[in-house]
């Protein structure tokens, strides 16, 4: 049971890296909306099922309504990162932010 | 375990320091709102992991829901405000 909850634990930060690195890297706005997005659906739904499988170690009701309870927090996370995104989205793009093109230097 | 718990959660606090520059530096707001929104979301899985350490999971699991929940409102209110205001960056090809 700990092989499994340590490796998804380095999987999940593994792509909290990708996530965090991409978000510095990218070009543009919009373009680092995209890692940001990764880091907040594939990121977490790694690390939160580790830690959701580790708190099952010594089973009993208490501790399987508590794991129930961290994966509502994934549930609301897979909702609300989306839709912030998006909210973001819509709020440069009505700002008039101009999206990036091939060629042109770093914004 | 608690020492794999300890260097990861430590690990995630230096990623936070790392979506912290494009949250000072993004050269336009809406820069600035993606690395708040990234914090927000370690944030929320740095307090179970802390949870897991002090062995007090009920009390943090609350606590890492609410703060979800209140990053997300935070960055939908700020998109809301950020959207009225026109030249966000100083030439808009776009429209």
């Amino acid at each position: 049971m700990n092989i499994i909850v340590t490796l998804l634990l380095f999987a999940g930060l593994f792509f909290f890296t990708g996530g965090a690195v991409g978000i510095l890297r990218f070009p543009d706005f919009y373009s680092r909306l995209h890692p940001a997005g990764k880091l907040d659906t594939l990121g977490s739904l790694l690390a939160i099922t580790a830690l959701a499988l580790f708190n099952l170690h010594h089973f009993s009701i208490g501790t399987l309504l508590t794991s129930i309870k961290i994966i509502l927090i994934l549930v609301f996370v897979f909702l609300a990162s989306p839709t912030a995104t998006h909210a973001i989205v819509d709020a440069g793009v009505r700002a008039g932010l101009a999206p990036w093109v091939k060629g042109e230097e770093r914004r | 375990m608690d020492n794999i718990f300890l260097y990861s959660g430590l690990y995630l606090a230096f990623l936070m320091v790392l979506s912290l520059y494009r949250a000072l530096f993004g050269p336009t707001v809406m820069d600035r709102m993606i690395g708040v929104n990234a914090i927000g979301s370690k944030t929320a899985v740095l307090l179970i992991l802390i949870g897991l350490l002090y062995h007090r999971v009920d009390m943090f699991v609350d606590i890492a829901l609410a703060y979800a929940m209140l990053n997300f409102i935070a960055v939908l209110a700020a998109s809301r405000y950020f959207q009225k205001r026109k030249g966000l960056y100083d030439e808009s090809p776009y429209r």
